[in-house]
């Protein structure tokens, strides 16, 4: 769906933005570009509908390169690759229903078809009853909602989002997050969106990519990146959100790291192995959760007793295990 | 000294409000219909701005700079081969226009740079997601997102008219002005010098009030 390849960034004298950053994002898949502030990620997401252009490398929409797009065919494009924005962008002078029209209004659809349009858009995110308020009406949480609405007018294929919770608090975060993924199932709508918090990539999305410096650090499935994380940023910003830190412990006992994805989080792992084999088994530390709909544990344990390596082995058949 | 309101000529009062009103109405539409596409030509053209253009906006504001640097009444008297030029006369209310609006047309596209300015980035970027031209954007997103702005800038225009016309009555332009000039401070007749102080505070009161109203009924903030 997107892809881009060698992509060089530079602002003012000497100030790199994107270095050589390669990309690809599939078709209908949630894809997460998480990085500190000034990793790049504003930049890299903007490439995306041409609100910023490369200085070296392409961007391919569908195989188009829209680096080089200009006028009515970047603004054709722009119809198809939405966004919505952490401060909402507004209009604070339309009301909801106007905010929702005005994409509409701007690629010239008649006024009837808009009319319906709006009303089926603003029926979607849970609106109904606030069609004619203004924005300053409105609680954060809507205002998303309705920034939400605003960018499926045009039936975009894409939805960019540039740190689209970060102005929200935890709960409206996760009802802002619960409407992207139902609209990613329903519409088969592909997101890209880009954020600083763990905890959004780990609610929504497929894939991640760390982003470092302007270049990618690190990519892959979700629970490829957050449960065995190699890049140093990855693992650094995991540890701020990590809530537990394993036990010390000096008796003689066989640390190892535990982790389950899917259906085998949902099984009593841990004695069935300790029964069947004999040996005690000691939970350290770690953490259970999800990753968008996928459970997963990852434990520290400490094995004691005899036949440690039949244990080993049995833990293995249900997950990976690491010394 | 003479007893105060006794020879005031009430008619030539009526006469100097009605050119005062002239005056004020024909240079504001004149300067608001000069400024504001000026003052979105500075906004667009301004450094990290949706249209940058760089010497396109440096020879803007230089040229902004230059007519708000020239004090009026100086700008009041070179203008007058101009005025001349333009619409045949430099007297009277018709004299007056051309360098009214030539006085208040940099100040108030001044103005709408900076009510323009006011309008959220986010908004604007979000316009411009939306596969806007430049004028959708203008038309559909800034204007109407900065008009509480582009409301308030219109009231200090038409205020600072008030006293531009007042000056330009030492080039004969007629108006209330020209009176507090000829009796009041020529012939020391004090009376009339208050009768058109009090009515050009008038004025401005109601210019001032209609316009406050008007900023808090657009403004949906």
């Amino acid at each position: 769906m997107i892809r881009i390849t060698g992509v060089a960034k530079r602002f003012g004298a000497g100030g790199v933005v994107l270095d050589g950053t390669d990309l690809t994002i599939g078709a209908g898949e949630i894809f997460g570009i998480i990085g500190r502030s000034g990793a790049g990620k504003s930049t890299l997401l903007r490439l995306f509908n041409g609100l910023e252009r490369p200085d070296e490398g392409q961007v391919l929409i569908r195989g188009e390169d829209i680096g080089t797009r200009d006028g009515a065919q970047l603004r054709a494009v722009r119809r198809r690759v939405a966004m919505v924005f952490q401060n909402f962008g507004l209009l604070s002078s339309r009301t909801v229903e106007e905010n929702v029209a005005l994409p509409l209004r701007i690629a010239g659809v008649d006024r009837t078809a808009i009319a319906e349009r709006v009303a089926e858009l603003i029926d979607r995110v849970g609106l109904a009853d606030h069609r004619r308020k203004y924005p300053a009406q409105l609680s954060g949480g809507q205002k998303q909602r309705v920034g939400i609405a605003r960018a499926l007018a045009t039936s975009p294929e894409v939805l960019l989002c540039d740190e689209v919770t970060s102005a929200l608090d935890p709960e409206t975060t996760r009802s802002i997050l619960d409407l992207l993924s139902g609209l990613n199932r329903e519409l088969g709508l592909t997101i890209v969106l880009i954020t600083h918090e763990m905890d959004v990539i780990r609610r929504i999305c497929d894939r991640v990519a760390v982003l470092e410096a302007g270049r990618v650090a690190e990519i892959g499935t979700t629970a490829e990146v957050l449960l065995s994380p190699r890049a140093a940023t990855t693992r650094a910003m995991l540890a701020e959100t990590d809530r537990g830190v394993p036990i010390e412990t000096r008796s003689a006992m066989r640390i190892l790291r535990f982790t389950t994805l899917g259906a085998a989080a949902d099984h009593p792992v841990l004695s069935s192995v300790a029964r069947e084999t004999g040996v005690d088994i000691a939970i350290l530390g770690g953490q259970t959760g999800r990753l968008r709909d996928q459970a997963y544990s990852q434990l520290t344990l400490g094995l004691s007793g005899d036949g440690i390596d039949a244990a080993v082995a049995r833990l293995a058949s249900f997950g990976r295990v690491e010394a | 000294m003479m007893p105060l309101f006794t020879h005031i000529d009430w008619a030539d009062i009526a006469q100097a409000c009605i050119d005062t009103l002239e005056m004020l109405g024909g240079a504001l539409l004149l300067t608001v219909l000069l400024g504001l596409p000026l003052g979105i030509a500075l906004f667009l053209t301004g450094p990290r701005q949706v249209w940058s253009r760089r010497f396109v906006h440096a020879a803007l504001a230089l040229v902004v700079n230059l007519l708000r640097a020239v004090p009026f009444i100086i700008l009041l008297i070179v203008m007058i081969p101009l005025t001349v030029l333009l619409v045949g006369t430099s007297l009277g209310v018709i004299g007056a226009i051309p360098p009214l609006v030539v006085g208040a047309a940099p100040f108030f596209a001044r103005l709408v740079e900076t009510a323009l300015r006011e309008v959220d980035r986010d908004t604007i970027e979000a316009t411009q997601a939306m596969g806007a031209t430049t004028t959708q954007l203008v038309s559909r997103t800034l204007l109407p997102e900065a008009l509480p702005g582009l409301i308030a800038a219109t009231t200090l225009t038409a205020i600072a008219l008030v006293s531009f016309t007042a000056m330009a009555g030492v080039v004969g332009a007629g108006g209330l002005g020209d009176l507090a000039i000829r009796f009041g401070y020529q012939r020391f007749q004090t009376d009339v010098m208050i009768v058109t102080v009090a009515l050009l505070l008038i004025l401005v009161q109601i210019l001032q009030i209609a316009g406050d109203r008007l900023v808090r009924r657009v403004s949906h903030r």
